[in-house]
């Protein structure tokens, strides 16, 4: 088992390194496999362009990282194909059964003037019937993104549920310069770690990006004023606002579901309190009233409510608060420390930080009946957000005195690192 | 009886830190401070904290730069998640307050810090707190209000970069900044 954890490490490695040696600022890393992953091939695929011209990009090699870094398939190495087909027409059924591959997608890349058209198939190897088959049209630049397409199509047809290849994450990463200089800077980066872009570089601390609903701002906790402040930037035009920055902690900004209203915290009262705030009228509503310190809230998906991390019962603890009555309800009693709520796009669990024994670990836990699974295995982990569609949790840990991140699949059985070259990485936040 | 519980008590920070000797992320400098009589700060007349520090130490300038003065030590810990205030802080904090009091245009920023471990906005809330705490306690021993300002930066300013207890000690903490004096 362990050699062969090893070997699945060492595919992963080449396969990333391979595909983005450019811009490879992220790598991901399987670090645990998964027993009973799907295999399937995805075939290198063919190029119809102008006489002795490359293909801008391999769009089956990041097909084949993503289908991989979800756990849920097995794609089977390129060496190991009998024969390299681009279209139905080609395909020898009788090759792939013979490797066993239940799935099959072929494609071609065809330049068609400035721009080019991706087409693809799905196959079902046993049925030798076609599933899906496409023809998209794409750019150089935006080659990358087609590919993450075409990965939710496959993984969408073959799961019975939406990908989440064709999203993004917000970031935080810390560089610390050997003259005692800190570098912050808020990241942007796709969902595989490749492309990441600056938003915001800063020498005072960034914290707690939270995307609009629309995937199009963030709103995030500077301190470039030297204390805290919340903003919030649109992320193509770089256009920002200053939304709080009152005396004390303005802090833990989190987007109501439906994009109109802020929930966030301030201390003006004199202690940590939790507020909404109306972006379109600009009132300011505040949520709980206690002397505790009352933070993080998070949203349910049809905005009746939050969930916050409250000391208010000796330790940190996750209550619910419904926004009509304003009557908080505890929802964790299982550890003397559970925090940093993060809700799955159904409404139906959350994660969260749990203390186990010393440990800082990232668990779910369903909201009927109150049940937790820890879902991570070190001791610093922190900040968990859902993917879209609710299959991973990313969250930020430590590995050797850096600061990584990491996600890991709902059920706990598959886990990635996302490493940074530079400097410490954290507060991941998975774009809707 | 009494004194076996005490003295093991005494040597198992020692012995904590000595395990983590060999780690190549834990800091060198132990965060205990040194100890002080409790009296002799507060016992001292205001105006004699205010002016020059002893003649028998031979130390000539502003009194908050005397090193053998509880006024140089402008760095109080705390237990995790906690933010009382230990035996050892309130004899720093109200050297401070004397100063402060004596010194009514003299202002300071309390910046309250936490450790690495839990989460981060909670943090930034247990930061204030512990700033907080030792605001208050500057304002009963007669500073005003306006002399004082509390930054909480949670987690995100620690002063030890190492991930056990030897640096996080030293990360729960509130900083006394002079911003005029």
């Amino acid at each position: 088992m362990k050699i062969l954890l090893l070997r699945l490490i060492g595919a992963a490695m080449l396969w990333l390194g391979g595909a983005t040696l450019a811009q490879a600022a992220l790598t991901i890393e399987i670090t645990q496999g998964v027993e009973g992953a799907l295999p399937v091939a995805v075939v290198p695929f063919g190029w119809q362009g102008p006489e002795g011209s490359q293909p801008p990009g391999d769009v089956a090699a990041v097909i084949t990282a993503d289908l991989q870094r979800s756990g849920r398939f097995s794609p089977l190495p390129v060496t190991d194909m009998l024969s390299r087909p681009h279209e139905g027409g080609q395909v020898n059924f009788r090759d792939w059964r013979l490797l066993n591959v239940e799935n099959l997608v072929v494609g071609r890349v065809v330049a068609s003037g400035d721009s080019y058209i991706v087409q693809f198939q799905l196959f079902d190897v046993f049925r030798a019937t076609p599933l899906i088959g496409y023809s998209i049209r794409s750019t150089a630049a935006g080659l990358r993104l087609t590919a993450h397409q075409i990965s939710d199509l496959i993984y969408e047809t073959l799961m019975g549920g939406p990908g989440a290849f064709a999203t993004r994450i917000a970031y935080v990463t810390e560089v610390r310069s050997d003259d005692g200089g800190r570098h912050y800077s808020l990241q942007v980066a796709d969902a595989d770690g490749h492309n990441p872009q600056p938003v915001l570089n800063s020498s005072e601390p960034l914290m707690s990006p939270s995307w609009s609903p629309d995937g199009k701002r963030l709103a995030y906790v500077s301190f470039e004023s030297k204390r805290p402040a919340i903003y919030i930037q649109e992320i193509d035009t770089g256009r920002r606002e200053l939304i709080t920055s009152y005396p004390g902690l303005n802090g833990a900004p989190r987007w109501s579901p439906d994009g109109k209203s802020l929930a966030l915290v301030l201390s003006r009262s004199g202690s940590a309190d939790v507020y909404v705030l109306d972006l379109e009228r600009r009132n300011l509503r505040q949520i709980t009233h206690s002397y505790s310190i009352d933070t993080e809230p998070v949203w349910y998906p049809d905005g009746s409510a939050l969930i916050f991390t409250s000391d208010r019962g000796g330790t940190p603890q996750l209550y619910r608060v419904l926004l009509a009555d304003g009557i908080a309800k505890r929802l964790t009693f299982e550890g003397r420390y559970n925090s940093r709520a993060s809700f799955s796009p159904d409404g139906k669990r959350i994660a969260m930080v749990h203390e186990d024994q010393g440990a800082f670990r990232i668990a779910v836990m369903e909201l009927d009946s109150g049940a937790i699974q820890i879902l991570t295995d070190s001791k610093l982990d922190e900040s968990p957000s859902f993917a879209p569609n609710g299959s991973m949790v990313i969250y930020a840990t430590e590995d050797k005195g850096r600061g990584v991140l990491s996600a890991v699949s709902v059920d706990g059985r598959v886990k990635q690192r996302l490493a940074l070259q530079k400097g410490h990485a954290r507060e991941p936040a998975w774009s809707p | 009886m009494n004194m076996v519980k005490k003295l093991f008590v005494a040597t198992v920070p020692l012995l904590v830190l000595a395990g983590c000797a060999s780690t190549p992320e834990s800091v060198t400098q132990a965060p205990v401070e040194e100890t002080v009589p409790a009296q002799a700060a507060v016992d001292q007349p205001v105006a004699a904290v205010a002016t020059a520090a002893p003649a028998n130490t031979g130390f000539s300038g502003h009194v908050l730069d005397d090193p053998s003065s509880l006024l140089a030590k402008r760095v109080v810990y705390f237990d995790f998640d906690k933010s009382d205030i230990s035996r050892e802080a309130r004899d720093i904090i109200a050297s401070h307050a004397k100063y402060l009091a004596d010194h009514s245009s003299a202002r300071i920023t309390l910046e309250g810090h936490a450790d690495e471990r839990g989460s981060r906005e909670y943090n930034m809330g247990l930061g204030e707190r512990r700033g907080n705490a030792v605001s208050k306690f500057l304002m009963l021993q007669g500073v005003a209000a306006r002399q004082v300002e509390v930054i909480s930066y949670g987690e995100e300013r620690p002063a030890a970069f190492g991930h056990d207890e030897s640096s996080w000690q030293l990360n729960r903490r509130a900083e006394i900044l002079y911003k005029s004096r």
